[in-house]
């Protein structure tokens, strides 16, 4: 038995997995219209393969990738293309977004695939390029693409593969049934993804014992293999994946950072048998498995459904009950998130449809007055102090929130499902880290803008300056002549020209020393400009912000230049 | 169909702060009751008067800042520090002090610094002090100890307590006397041996001080319940009870005229393990982390043998514990506790981005 760590705080709600499991993995029948989002996952937009009115075959792909951060999407089934706009889509926002409609032909015609026979042949980029391919993105929840992930990088070498089998949110049961009944797919998902990091050292399934079925199913396939199966104590949020790589390593990832920091990836059930899907079988990321639960359900079971399956097309199919629906939930009832509407699609990462009945989940009470009686503190699994962070979000404190950690608060829910005053902590937490991050981009936006008012302000004076010294020598000249005009003989417009020919060459010879200060000063306007934008740039780089890198970049660039040229001045003066 | 938008989590424990103060009115039952068979029914009476007081004018102040009535008296908080100030009070105190005491600890300490949650001082405490300070006569004359009474003698029935209370009779010879905290305080001079051997409060008890040592272990049986039922963590209350421990053995003396008294002398007389598992666990005047509640406690407990043995007063809790409030949240910002994926703890006044 391997050792484990056991996290600060968690909770224990009722974990009410056993209704969804009393059958194996449904099917539903194909819905007629299925609802595709191009956008599933983090990362860009991609560019759209398709136009109304083609008839498209089953994973086929609809969009292709643009940049190395985003994926495509494929048709869940074949059919005929007939909207390309926004539409609802599962979202905490409630905002519209890009989504492709398919009218399904009811023939689910798959188009021509073929797997890799051999995929240790293979070098581990094809892999990961077949993986992108197919549009796999983490299916645990953040929806992170995982090829990304499993790419090899320069300074950090990966050791230890970490599976997460964990499905610590209560009523969801949809990796429980995958490991039961596709063990052998997932192995095989485990296989290549061992294969493509090298084989790492340490391959380690984390999963909670109050999955007992799973396993032993798991047991039964991995025998003679080097991989390690790690049952915990049940205890959300285990399944996170900063607290699972502390329970299995006793290591944490450090705040802000990734696991790889660690030598880790970590990788979800789901993915990986879609990994082995797309590998071995050809097959894209087109379907995955949904716990379908809640009393407002007459049915409760996980179905493998096909990605754009609007979510009332489940519901119908489980005897859904809209009286007793007290909310609509996708995701678990820890972190998952409100529908308004059935009419939204399953997505990639949609890993339950919880429908709880009035008695089940019932609507909150109003919040009472914090009393700090600390029992957040002590369900906190990263050790924050959350009835602290309430208070400084309240009065709208941000300095004291970053002190306290505001940024490594996971939003796991476990304060807010043990406020005996029932107030709503994440969601004060989220609104602050809104705010501070508006906060933030608002003061760059200042900073620049008054760079940009400083800029002008000195521009505005040197060219006051330079017409001052104009007039300066305009006058002079005019004296001058007016005076030479009274000594020598009127009408002489020659000496008139050459005095002034000869006073303009005399300011011009006075001048350096003004036109050098002047360069001086914009030389150091320039450095100091510089100087700002590559501190800005290092900050865009820190913040992983990609656009903002590019902006910050160019204006670094064109900031360099204006120092180049105005050094290039100043010599030119000088020599 | 529209469903509403909530946000996570769903679902909620069914504990309550009601439920809370509840249980925490629930566990002062043993004290309670050892306090009643001890002393009579004075502390019966100003239970009853703190809790009337309290409750009317807390409706009233929150009638006058326009706030729900019925909503936070449902939340029981009243009611707790009118019970724990009834139980700090001298039994047979004169009626009107037990309600300037509930008016203070409720307008004052509590509703001007905005209500439940927001008072800087455990109200009851603050209540208490004030009467201390004002009204020294009333609030240090106790009543005789049951077991200490002369033949013949009982303490006052129901209708003789509320005449003495209301009309200000005064109580029949032989039933006020002094506390053991008293007795040795004002035995310097002799060696402990000897005040135990004279002081009938001490000769006659089981342990530690006749009827206190009895008071003291109700208030730790519900100390205990309430740490079973998770209600407050162990590290305030034992901080301090070990802290007045290990300060009594420190000037124990080996028992001669200079010495301040035993542990178990201090632990189970005047209002120790009251204070410890009732007083500083209110947490809305404590501090917030466990480390900064172990600093905490060990604060009160140091303070409170300072006080027992040094200072002016016999016993010692409701001014230690003002100035652990005091303290507070100066020990707030320098114990939070290291978050995951930190090598420091952080200070809470912190600028910018640690490491």
């Amino acid at each position: 038995m391997s050792r484990t760590w056991e996290t600060p705080g968690g909770v224990h709600p009722p974990e009410n997995k056993s209704q969804s499991m009393t059958q194996s993995i449904g099917h539903l029948p194909i819905p007629g219209t299925l609802v595709i989002p191009l956008h599933q996952h983090i990362g860009s937009p991609s560019k759209i393969d398709v136009t109304i009115g083609q008839t498209v075959l089953k994973g086929q792909t609809l969009t292709t990738a643009t940049h190395s951060n985003n994926l495509p999407v494929h048709a869940s089934t074949s059919g005929t293309v007939i909207a390309i706009d926004d539409q609802p889509v599962a979202h905490p926002s409630g905002l519209n977004a890009p989504c492709v409609t398919i009218a399904s032909d009811g023939r689910d015609q798959w188009i021509e695939h073929v797997g890799v026979t051999d995929f240790r042949g293979c070098g581990p980029l094809d892999l990961l390029q077949i993986i992108t391919d197919a549009g796999i993105a983490g299916m645990g929840g953040a929806g992170f693409p995982s090829a990304i992930k499993l790419s090899p990088s320069k300074d950090k070498a990966i050791d230890t593969l970490i599976i997460n089998a964990t499905e610590c949110e209560p009523y969801i049961t949809a990796d429980d049934a995958a490991i039961r009944e596709k063990a052998q797919d997932l192995i095989q998902g485990i296989e290549v993804v061992c294969h493509i990091l090298n084989d790492p050292k340490r391959v380690v399934i984390g999963i909670e014992d109050n999955k007992p079925q799973a396993i032993k199913a798991l047991r039964s396939y991995i025998q003679e293999s080097p991989i390690e199966i790690v049952p915990f104590p049940t205890k959300y949020p285990s399944g996170g994946e900063k607290q699972l790589i502390y329970i299995l390593t006793g290591r944490e990832v450090p705040s802000g950072g990734l696991p790889i920091d660690l030598g880790m990836v970590c990788l979800n059930i789901g993915t990986l048998i879609a990994i082995k899907r797309a590998v071995i079988d050809g097959e894209p990321l087109i379907s995955r498995i949904t716990t379908v639960t809640g009393e407002a359900c007459g049915v409760n079971r996980n179905y493998e459904v096909l990605i754009g399956t609007p979510i009332s097309h489940l519901l119908t199919h489980n005897e859904f009950d809209e009286n007793n629906c007290s909310r609509l939930i996708m995701g678990g009832p820890m972190m998952g998130f409100s529908l308004t509407s059935t009419d939204v699609p399953v997505v990639k990462t949609t890993n339950c449809i919880l429908a709880p009945g009035h008695s089940e989940i019932p609507a909150d009470t109003p919040a009472q007055a914090c009393i700090r009686c600390g029992l957040c503190a002590e369900a906190c699994p990263v050790s924050l102090l959350p009835q602290q962070l309430f208070w400084y979000a309240q009065s709208k404190d941000q300095e004291r929130l970053e002190a306290h950690n505001l940024f490594d608060c996971i939003e796991c829910g476990a304060c807010s499902y043990v406020c005996p005053s029932n107030i709503p902590l994440v969601q004060h937490y989220r609104s602050s880290k809104g705010e501070i991050r508006k906060a933030n981009i608002d003061k760059i936006d200042a900073d620049n803008a008054r760079q940009r008012f400083e800029f002008r302000k000195l521009r505005l004076e040197q060219a006051d300056e330079q017409r001052q010294a104009k007039r300066e020598a305009r006058r002079l000249v005019t004296e001058q002549a007016r005076a030479t005009s009274n000594t020598s003989q009127p009408g002489s417009s020659a000496a008139d020209i050459i005095a002034a020919a000869q006073q303009r060459a005399m300011i011009k010879q006075a001048s350096p020393e003004q036109q050098k200060a002047k360069f001086e000063r914009a030389l150091l306007a320039a450095q100091s400009r510089l100087q700002e934008a590559e501190k800005r740039l290092i900050e865009a780089t820190a913040n992983g912000s990609k656009q903002q890198q590019i902006i910050c970049s160019a204006s670094v660039e064109s900031a360099r230049q204006k120092v180049d040229q105005t050094q290039y001045r100043l010599r030119e003066l000088t020599d | 169909m529209a469903f509403k938008q909530i946000s996570s989590p769903h679902g909620h424990n069914p504990q309550s702060t009601s439920w809370i103060m509840q249980l925490v009115l629930l566990s002062t039952l043993p004290g309670f009751l050892a306090l009643s068979y001890q002393f009579g029914w004075g502390t019966f009476i100003n239970l009853i008067i703190a809790v009337v007081t309290s409750l009317i004018a807390e409706a009233a102040i929150l009638a006058l800042r326009n706030r729900p009535i019925a909503f936070y008296l449902k939340d029981y908080s009243a009611a707790v520090t009118a019970v724990l100030l009834a139980l700090a009070l001298p039994p047979l105190a004169p009626w009107w002090v037990v309600v300037v005491g509930s008016l203070f600890a409720i307008v004052v300490a509590k509703q001007l610094y905005g209500g439940i949650g927001y008072n800087p001082f455990n109200p009851a405490m603050v209540g208490y002090v004030v009467l201390l300070i004002s009204f020294p006569i009333e609030m240090t004359t106790w009543v005789t100890p049951i077991s200490l009474l002369s033949e013949g003698v009982n303490h006052p029935g129901l209708w003789k307590s509320l005449s003495i209370v209301f009309a200000g009779n005064t109580p029949i010879d032989g039933v006020t006397g002094a506390t053991p905290l008293d007795v040795f305080k004002h035995s310097s001079g002799l060696v402990v041996d000897q005040i135990y051997q004279r002081e009938t409060l001490f000769n006659q008890a089981s342990f530690a001080g006749v009827g206190w040592e009895w008071v003291n272990v109700g208030f730790l049986i519900g100390g205990i319940i309430l740490l079973k039922t998770r209600i407050f963590t162990w590290h305030a209350p034992l901080a301090m009870l070990g802290t007045l421990a290990l300060m009594s053995i420190l000037f124990w003396d080996g028992g001669s005229s200079a010495s301040r008294g035993s542990p178990v002398m201090h632990l189970f007389n005047g209002a120790s393990m009251m204070g410890a598992f009732f007083i500083l666990t209110d947490p809305v005047s404590s501090a917030v982390s466990n480390r900064g509640r172990l600093i905490y406690g060990s604060l009160i407990g140091l303070l409170v043998y300072v006080i027992r043995a040094w200072g002016n007063y016999p016993d010692a809790v409701a001014f230690a514990v003002l100035l652990g409030n005091f303290a507070a949240p100066f020990i707030d910002n320098y114990t939070l506790p290291r978050t995951y994926g930190h090598t420091d703890r952080r200070k809470a006044t912190d600028k910018g981005e640690d490491e």
